[in-house]
């Protein structure tokens, strides 16, 4: 495969044709219109495709490892089918987002060598553990939630293999977002002791999915690039508050409350208020030291070394029966 | 007892040996989630547990209807205890790496199908449609067994021979498959059950060809351990029992 966008030299001086194809990509982007694999990019658009789409693949498949957690322990039957299923459709997102990343010149390998390195990151929300059943509830409605308000729009994305991803994924997320929804209205619905699980894990779950839409917009550093290319179509405060002001009336519908004295229901706007989030936990937790980041990777790096020398039986069989074959045509 | 009531018993047992085999299988199978060795292995190994849960649950649905005392699936999974399970002693073997999940896959899938397939004949129909719709399923996870069995076999010199230690481990419990006892030579003469004795000569055949081609050699030993059927387990059946059970157990009578 080719080399990171990031390691090609971008300090060239541009040709009079690169000035051609710069144009030819800006009008696309101002009509609104995809940019396709074979399309001319600039390197500073790739560079950030790779590294969003890398990150949102890297998500999902550590992602499978905090729900993955209660399959053996699931509390009935129905429920375990469920779970095993959404943990499925995470492992199949990470495969189409690899693969839309692949069409920008990176390998699923290299990506994940790179995951594997801490060089590339994946969502921190996943950095938090899941200690009781109710989190899987709550991990569906709060953080499958936040994920949909955030890939929504990029289902509009200017790049047009993302944006196909995304329409499959965000109907499956949705999906993951009620079944959340379901399991925590029982647990509020069931016994005392299943209502107290689901407040428990609300109040853990709360504050980490406020953090899923990114640094206020102010310290966002690649906000305003990445919305001038319309890989993004809103701001994080944006999408914060969007996502704040659907949760409050679910979750009275819920009998749960959020874990913020401060939110309160602003009139003149219709928005809700909410309290000051620790920014400083959220750069804890970016920078490696959340609950659970050694143990994420840790465990992803174990599942990739343990499943090595299956890759390569797999390998030296095609090349086996590909000699068998040739013998045989010669 | 009437001859009818003891039938109908008869039954609830004979799914419930079936409803645990596939309930059991799944159970293991989802122990690999995000651990497979690749992407696309851990979507295919989850979907053969989603399949044999999906069985499970018809299984241990129609044994509550039969036995009539009330028990639904979640009380049969959740409730009995170990001696109260008469799954195999294949399906409860532990995953080991992927060689013995493989393996174990590729011995019980083979049965399963051979089984299943004339049991949708079954003169009862619960158990007749349940087998129908449970052979097309089953057939791609022999098919899936049989590739990643001659993959690992004829690949290189280390996965050849964790093929060759999964197989010789995994195969004495291969013989309590084809075990026959007086329940199911009742349900067999009535047309309900199959009775796994005939189908030992073709699993036989089936497993030799595939494995000669995987450059694996067919096992011979003495030892045949059984007991499944009469709900005597392997000691690592109650670990996992204790880990599958415990949150259901921990919530007398809670809905979830």
């Amino acid at each position: 495969m080719y080399g990171l966008p990031e390691e090609r030299n971008r300090s060239q001086p541009a040709e009079p044709e690169d000035t051609a194809l710069r144009d030819s990509f800006e009008a696309t982007i101002a009509a609104d219109e995809r940019i396709e694999p074979r399309d001319w990019m600039p390197d500073e658009y790739r560079t950030t495709l790779v590294r969003q789409i890398a990150q949102h693949a890297h998500s999902e498949i550590i992602g499978m490892q905090p729900e993955g957690n209660w399959i053996t322990r699931a509390p009935s039957l129905q429920r375990k089918a469920i779970l095993m299923a959404k943990v499925q459709d995470e492992a199949g997102h990470g495969m189409y987002l690899y693969s839309a990343a692949e069409t920008l010149g990176v390998s699923r390998d290299q990506l994940v060598e790179l995951l594997l390195a801490g060089k590339q990151k994946y969502s921190s929300i996943f950095n938090y553990p899941t200690l009781s059943w109710a989190d899987m509830g709550a991990i569906g409605w709060l953080v499958d939630g936040a994920a949909i308000m955030n890939q929504i729009p990029l289902t509009r994305c200017s790049y047009g293999p993302y944006a196909r991803a995304m329409v499959r994924v965000c109907k499956e997320e949705s999906f993951h977002q009620r079944q959340g929804f379901e399991i925590l209205h029982t647990l509020s619905h069931g016994t005392g002791a299943q209502h107290e699980m689901a407040q428990d894990a609300v109040n853990r779950w709360w504050w980490p999915s406020l953090m899923m839409f990114g640094p206020p917009d102010d310290e966002s550093p690649h906000t305003a690039q990445s919305m001038a290319w319309k890989i993004k179509r809103f701001t994080n405060d944006e999408l914060r508050q969007r996502f704040v002001d659907i949760c409050v009336p679910q979750a009275a519908v819920l009998e749960l409350t959020l874990p913020d004295p401060d939110l309160r229901l602003d009139e003149p706007t219709g928005n809700y208020r909410y309290g000051e989030i620790d920014w400083e936990e959220f750069k804890r937790v970016l920078k490696g030291d959340g609950p659970c980041n050694r143990q994420r990777l840790e465990h992803r790096t174990r599942a990739h070394e343990e499943g090595r020398w299956v890759r390569e039986a797999a390998a030296a069989y095609a090349a086996k029966r590909a000699r068998a074959e040739e013998r045989l045509a010669a | 007892m009437s001859a009818t009531a003891t039938s109908t018993s008869d039954v609830a047992l004979y799914a419930l040996r079936l409803g645990d085999d596939a309930l059991i299988l799944a159970q293991r199978l989802g122990e690999w989630s995000s651990m497979a060795p690749e992407l696309e292995e851990d979507i295919a190994l989850t979907n053969i547990a989603l399949d044999l849960l999906g069985q499970a649950r018809f299984l241990l649905t129609l044994a509550g209807e039969l036995e009539g005392s009330g028990r639904d699936e979640d009380e049969l999974a959740f409730g009995r205890g170990e001696r109260e399970f008469y799954n195999c002693l294949l399906v409860e073997q532990p995953n080991v790496d992927f060689a013995h999940t493989i393996a174990r896959q590729l011995l019980f899938s083979t049965y399963q199908l051979a089984l299943y397939e004339p049991l949708t004949g079954s003169a009862d129909s619960g158990l007749a449609g349940i087998a129908a719709k449970a052979v097309k399923e089953v057939a791609y996870h022999r098919d899936h067994a049989v590739k990643w069995s001659l993959r690992l076999g004829d690949g290189t010199a280390a996965s050849h021979s964790r093929m060759q230690d999964a197989i010789e481990r995994l195969w004495p419990y291969t013989h309590e498959l084809f075990e026959s006892d007086e329940l199911v030579e009742r349900l067999a003469v009535g047309g309900v059950a199959v009775n796994p004795a005939g189908l030992c000569d073709s699993w036989g055949q089936f497993i030799g060809a595939t494995l000669g081609e995987a450059t694996v050699t067919v096992p011979e030993t003495s030892w045949r351990p059984s007991g499944g059927r009469r709900g005597e387990h392997t000691e690592a059946f109650g670990h996992m029992l204790a880990e599958m059970q415990w949150l259901h157990r921990s919530h007398p009578g809670a809905s979830w």
